[in-house]
């Protein structure tokens, strides 16, 4: 019998999956956006379980924002990602220290 | 039981691309990773009534954010070796942080499980069950008491479109094909015309 747990505990990983991506991948910031992508994601399964536990449709809504959101950060990030690109060379996240204070 | 089975498999297998999309050395098969792991919530949310969001993680994730990012990951080129230089340096600190983050999380689904907390009964669970379908009443509800979150939702993907070009739009460095907009619109007939009347058998001097 599959219940609101299971749903809590795949979400649970696999937000913890993207936390730890964004840890790993440390110099890779496409891997980073799309470990947030995967958090994001988490966020959206435990929405839409929770919805359907309540019977609330509230839930699934408020998860159609969280998706617009996502795709409109991950537009921006992709964007600034490109010019990064374009003016460095490289996408190494370690060297962006050039506005450090 | 059949319900039970594809939940197992749609939660092993977008648990186990998930670590493929963040232990891949490259950043094609990271990207190629993630659709599969989208089609597998998508899979998930369906399991649970939840057609139209399902669609939705499809469409928008599969067919748009997942191409971006094919798209910018391919017109980059990146050295692959040196991105994954900081890979094991960070591993042992990134575990660890995972690792404290996952035994919270358990230890607060272990308490929701014995269901310390009552905060009182949800506002709806009392409500009739939904005879219409999921996306109608998921439209009846975003078209009437969500209107302003939806509009808001459309000026947010607006301002993110009008951005990303604004970003990456660079002009062109060569004069040909640049077009000066108030100089065209400032043009008149009386400056870019002239009437001539030519004699038979003579040309015309501009």
């Amino acid at each position: 019998m599959i219940g609101i747990e299971h749903y809590i505990i795949v979400s649970a990983i696999l937000f913890v999956l993207g936390v730890l991506g964004i840890f790993l991948n440390r110099k890779n910031i496409i891997v980073i956006l799309m470990a947030i992508e995967l958090i994001l994601l988490a966020v959206n399964i435990n929405m839409v379980a929770f919805s359907a536990f309540l019977n609330d449709l509230v839930g699934q809504v408020f998860a159609m924002f969280i998706l617009t959101v996502a795709a409109a950060e991950a537009a921006i990030g992709l964007a600034i990602l490109m010019i990064y690109f374009r003016g460095r060379g490289t996408i190494a996240v370690d060297d962006a220290n050039q506005m450090k204070g | 039981m059949i319900q039970t089975f594809a939940f197992y498999l749609f939660a092993v297998l977008v648990i186990a691309s998930a670590v493929m999309v963040i232990t891949a050395r490259n950043p094609v098969h990271s990207v190629l990773w993630l659709i599969l792991a989208f089609f597998n919530a998508a899979g998930l949310m369906v399991l649970v009534g939840a057609e139209f969001i399902a669609m939705l993680l499809v469409i928008v994730y599969v067919g748009a954010v997942a191409v971006l990012f094919l798209f910018v990951v391919m017109m980059l080129d990146i050295d692959v070796a040196a991105m994954r230089a900081g890979f094991m340096k960070n591993f042992p600190l990134g575990i660890a942080i995972a690792l404290i983050l996952l035994a919270e999380l358990v230890l607060g689904i272990g308490a929701y499980r014995t269901g310390a907390i009552e905060l009182g009964t949800p506002l709806a669970s009392d409500a009739p069950a939904m005879v219409e379908s999921n996306t109608a009443a998921i439209g009846a509800m975003l078209y009437s008491k969500y209107i302003v979150l939806f509009e808001a939702a459309g000026i947010i993907l607006l301002v993110a479109m009008i951005g990303a070009i604004v970003l990456t739009h660079r002009p062109s460095k060569s004069k040909r094909g640049q077009q000066d907009i108030g100089k065209q619109v400032r043009r008149n007939p009386d400056e870019a015309t002239v009437m001539k009347q030519p004699t038979v058998g003579e040309g015309v001097e501009l």
